[in-house]
């Protein structure tokens, strides 16, 4: 009974539209706050970013976990002559992601200290996550370019206003790059909306266009692969990601986390909400071409990560790796190359997110990230380095470590229906070790100089900030079923909506891998 | 002989009440010119100001009861049907008259700022103004260009006006000659038109070519060729744009503000009553022209607006690639393109009002380098984050009326199945991105030491800029009810 009126209370209270408003409300307080009071601007904004993530953590628990479908929906009409609607749901795929996003933009405000004009960093970050928030639970493909698009905005003005050095052409890159992607994906959507309308009114109904499947193979082929090319600049796929390294590079240590754990996500999302579900015979028909991108990218982003003399420019260039994996993962169509995909886009913005939080912290101590000029700093400021090694070990993938439940997802499904594929990105699973561990020896071991000495370690504050990360990192690494139990049903369900509508067929894998009791199973391999 | 017979002159009935909103306007620029021309004083520019801005919001007024009685009775027209009151029409007025009322505002301040107080000024903006409001309502030909004439010649004078300054009299000759010079193309093309269908009245050209299948239609081919080259100067379109850069620089920028707005916008409003009304029988022959001519116009615009150093010729340029985006919705030939134009037509007029309003208060000197903007975000940051949303607009970025207006252009070309063309004018809204980035960065990425001179505001302009920004966002948000307005004003050639 009381669980009934749970139920009914999250269905008539628009939670979803919440988590969107909440963050632009805080922007806007932010900027209509006092020029005399600046002490108030970080603690108001932090408030609204935490009551999102709240939100977004009702959300989750909330969520019914045997439903593979839409939860939570909410339909506004919109512009009703162009059959536009405010559409917003959420499933076991964007799920993660909303609470990821929920989750760090707090830790981030309170984090990041951005030394001069705290006003508009606030708000833009506010922003960011309330775009963010926007297009992982767009269900409308106007509402999700709107929002795919407006993210870019804050981004670009977190990038260019509080920057490194080579800000202005970082901020530029990335702006043109990303619009570039999504300008002929505008066109693909036109397109979809209305060729499918055919008698019936036009709509831009994800749910209800991947239902009609109305288009002919050529020309959804055509549409795939322009959502497809706005997506793997966003992703990015080698060899469309070199905005990313400048990106990056140049970005405050707030725009890295958040580009690294929030945003890079909306192309690895888009693949799977917008790919495979619009376009399955596409997607089946194009998978071998975007696998391999895949793990190229997963080779090539790890080789150049090992040549880089800039810290935080090696962990951009891990990124490249590690997302080139979830393309693999999501190109392999089997329920556990998907759910590791899924779990890995999770895992990465905890890994690479906790990296550039300590790289950024490290920049702060010593006005450097050049590996060249640190040595030693384990012995001035052991914590640190302790945080440091948990993130370093999740990123590499170390058994015990969330990293290592994700990739190893990915490498089991994907080894049935792409095995030389695997074979060739599993290499990737090594060169990770490599470029971080070699990395981590010539920054934190061997002689301190005087300045290395003179690196504080971390504050409490520092601490209390990371601590949700490396607890994150750990307990996924240990209990993923959470997580994976509200996923498979998503993902199974993509499946079939796959299977249904192409000649793909999935190979029996056995039983899924999240079944009663199955879970020990696992580390007998 | 003996049969003549002297038969009284009757003129054709004049519906009064359909032609206020120009005589308002014409009024209140003759009283301009009287209180003037008698005071014993120079009359302040107050006065002239006040006066536009009443007769602008009067007229908006009258124009509202017409669309009432459109909407009621249905479009009508007067003056033996030469002069049309439709939906197209009136949206136009609205339009023109709202742009009147943004410039009259906007010339106060450059007036005060450099210390002139011509009261003629603002009687040329008026006449200039109703030349615009007779073009958009003309349903003859020879009226089109009686509006056109009236139009450009105000035009003509406003950007001579400032006589200091010798780069506004090579601005004002070199508009004048092109704009003599399209004139003759387009005198031609009307005098082909007539020459082929035997009228120049446009619901007479319809029903002709509805009617009768040409053996050998050249003649109208070269006719529609002339018009269209005619008003492509008028509105800017390549490989016809080769004046504008040159003439928005040296003009004052009120007056450039009025020449990329309205007088663009009048011009499609003929371009769209002649070829997608008159015309409508023989879209496969134009159809296509319009197409190249959007094709190219998006390409110069789009590349030369990025290798340009001077605000005033960015803008040029982009203004020359809005055209472009215009003449795809035109390209399609349909009801839904012609309101995608219109749509178009209406928020790019606004928001190009508000970003010249900037560019006017940041200096009226010859040049207008970049390096000027330094540093506003920070000195500025409530005009700066304005003039940024109107950049980011005109860049087509998403919660900007500029979105909604891109996204039904890209909706009507996909429509139409032109592909290729929705897929170009994308891919210029790109690379055209890169220059309204190139101007945000300016404002807001400044190193030490390289702040821009502070610029002094006139109250109108913060007003202006505020106005716009807020259409522009309210329209990025909601924009159903202009979607409605525009649908409603898709042009209807109106029987006798």
């Amino acid at each position: 009974m009381i669980e009934l009126l749970v139920a009914q209370n999250s269905a008539s209270f628009p939670v979803l539209n919440a988590l969107i408003i909440v963050p632009i409300a805080g922007a806007m307080a932010v900027v209509l706050l006092p020029k005399s009071r600046p002490e108030l601007i970080r603690p108001i904004g932090a408030i609204f970013a935490s009551i999102a993530g709240v939100l977004s953590l009702y959300v989750m628990a909330q969520f019914s976990v045997n439903d593979p479908g839409f939860q939570f929906q909410s339909i506004q009409s919109w512009i009703p002559s162009l059959g536009i609607n405010w559409h917003v749901g959420v499933d076991g795929i964007s799920l993660w992601l909303v609470v990821l996003t929920g989750l760090i933009t707090p830790i981030v405000l309170v984090a990041v200290d951005p030394h001069h004009d705290p006003k508009p960093y606030t708000a833009w970050l506010l922003l960011l996550q309330a775009g963010s928030f926007g297009a992982f639970l767009a269900l409308d493909l106007f509402l999700f370019f709107l929002m795919f698009e407006i993210v870019l905005v804050p981004m670009y003005m977190l990038i260019g206003g509080w920057g490194y050095d080579d800000r202005r052409y970082a901020a530029t890159k990335f702006f043109l790059y990303t619009m570039a992607g999504s300008a002929l994906m505008l066109v693909a959507i036109v397109s979809v909306a209305t060729l499918s309308s055919g008698t019936q009114d036009i709509t831009f109904n994800v749910i209800e266009l991947a239902q009609r499947q109305a288009l002919s193979t050529n020309t959804a082929r055509l549409c795939f692969l322009a959502f497809v090319l706005a997506f793997v600049i966003k992703v990015p796929v080698v060899p469309v990601h070199t905005w990313l390294p400048d990106a990056h590079t140049q970005a405050p240590t707030a725009g890295s986390v958040v580009l690294a754990a929030v945003m890079l996500k909306l192309g690895t999302y888009g693949l799977l909400r917008f790919g495979l579900y619009l376009f399955p015979e596409a997607s089946v028909w194009a998978a071998p071409t975007l696998a391999t991108l895949g793990v190229i990218g997963v080779v090539y982003g790890a080789i150049v990560a090992t040549m880089q003399k800039d810290l935080k420019r090696l962990v951009a260039y891990s990124s490249v790796a590690h997302m080139g994996f979830i393309v693999l993962g999501i190109f392999a169509f089997t329920t556990q190359s998907l759910e590791g995909g899924v779990l890995q886009m999770v895992n990465h913005g905890l890994s690479t997110g906790a990296l550039f939080l300590l790289v950024g912290m490290l920049y702060e101590r010593r006005k450097t990230r050049a590996i060249s000029e640190l040595s030693g700093i384990q012995s001035a400021a052991p914590i640190f380095a302790g945080f440091f090694t948990v993130a370093m070990l999740s990123s590499i993938g170390v058994p015990g470590l969330n990293g290592f439940v994700g990739e190893f997802l990915v490498l089991i499904g994907s080894y049935e229906t792409r095995r030389w594929w695997t074979v060739i990105a599993a290499t990737g699973v090594i060169l990770a070790a490599l470029y971080l561990l070699w990395a981590y020896q010539r920054v934190f071991h061997g002689e301190p100089t005087a300045d290395d000495e003179k690196t504080a370690d971390l504050t409490l504050k520092e601490g209390l900030v990371l601590a949700p990360f490396l607890a994150g990192i750990v307990f996924l690494g240990i209990y993923p079923k959470p997580l994976l139990e509200r996923i498979e049903p998503a993902v199974n369900n993509l499946i079939s909506h796959l299977e249904q509508h192409s000649d793909y067929v999935q190979p029996d894998l056995g039983d899924p891998v999240v079944v009663e009791g199955d879970h020990g199973s696992k580390d007998d391999h | 002989m003996g049969n003549l017979q002297l038969v009284g002159f009757v003129g054709p009935s004049v519906n009064w009440w359909a032609l206020m909103p120009q005589i308002i306007l014409l009024g209140a620029a003759l009283i301009i010119l009287l209180v003037s021309a008698l005071a014993p004083q120079r009359s302040s520019t107050a006065f002239a100001t006040v006066t536009t801005m009443c007769a602008a919001f009067t007229s908006l007024v009258v124009a509202l009861g017409l669309w009432n009685d459109v909407k009621t009775d249905g479009p009508s027209s007067s003056i033996a049907s030469a002069f049309g009151v439709d939906g197209f029409s009136i949206f136009f007025t609205v339009l023109i008259l709202i742009g009147l009322a943004t410039t009259a505002l906007l010339s106060h301040g450059y007036l005060d700022a450099e210390g002139m107080d011509p009261p003629e000024f603002h009687a040329l903006l008026l006449c200039s103004a109703a030349g615009a409001i007779v073009m958009a309502s003309a349903n003859d030909l020879i009226v089109m260009f009686l509006g056109l004439e009236a139009l450009s010649i105000g035009i003509y004078v406003m950007i001579a006006m400032h006589h200091r300054r010798s780069e506004a009299r090579e601005s004002a000759i070199k508009y004048f000659v092109l704009g003599a010079f399209s004139s003759a193309f387009l005198l031609y093309g009307i005098a082909l038109t007539y020459g082929s269908t035997g009228s120049t009245n446009l619901v007479h050209i319809r029903d002709y070519l509805d009617a009768v299948v040409f053996r050998d239609q050249h003649l109208l081919m070269a006719a529609m060729a002339l018009l269209l080259v005619g008003l492509s100067f008028k509105v800017a379109a390549a490989p016809f744009h080769f004046w504008a850069p040159d003439v928005y620089q040296g003009a004052p920028s009120p007056v450039t503000g009025w020449m990329a707005s309205i007088a663009k916008a009048a011009g499609f409003a003929a371009l769209l009553r002649i070829f997608f009304a008159a015309f409508a029988s023989h879209d496969v022959d134009w159809a296509p022209i319009v197409g190249a001519l959007a094709v190219i116009t998006l390409m110069v615009g789009a590349v030369m607006a990025i290798l340009q150093t001077d605000v005033k010729r960015m803008l040029a340029f982009s203004s020359v690639s809005h055209a472009g985006y215009i003449l795809v919705a035109v390209h399609s030939a349909s009801d839904s393109g012609t309101s995608a134009a219109l749509f178009y037509l209406f928020t790019y007029t606004l928001m190009v009002l508000g970003s010249f309003a900037v560019v006017g208060a940041m200096g009226s000197d010859d040049e207008h380098p970049l390096s000027r903007y330094s540093g506003l975000g920070r000195s500025r940051p409530v005009i700066a984050m304005g003039f940024t949303l109107l950049l980011l607009a005109q860049a087509g970025i998403p919660t900007t009326s500029g979105f909604i207006a891109k996204f039904q252009v890209i909706g009507a070309a996909v429509e139409n199945k032109s592909y290729f063309i929705a897929a170009v004018s994308m891919v210029t809204a790109v690379i055209g991105a890169f220059m309204y980035l190139r101007i945000v960065m300016a404002m807001y990425v400044v190193d030490e030491g390289e702040e821009g001179p502070s610029p002094v505001w006139h109250w109108t302009t913060s007003l202006v800029v505020v106005a716009t920004v807020s259409f522009t966002v309210i329209v990025g948000l909601v924009p159903q009810f202009l979607i409605d307005f525009a649908e409603d004003a898709v042009p209807i050639l109106i029987r006798g």
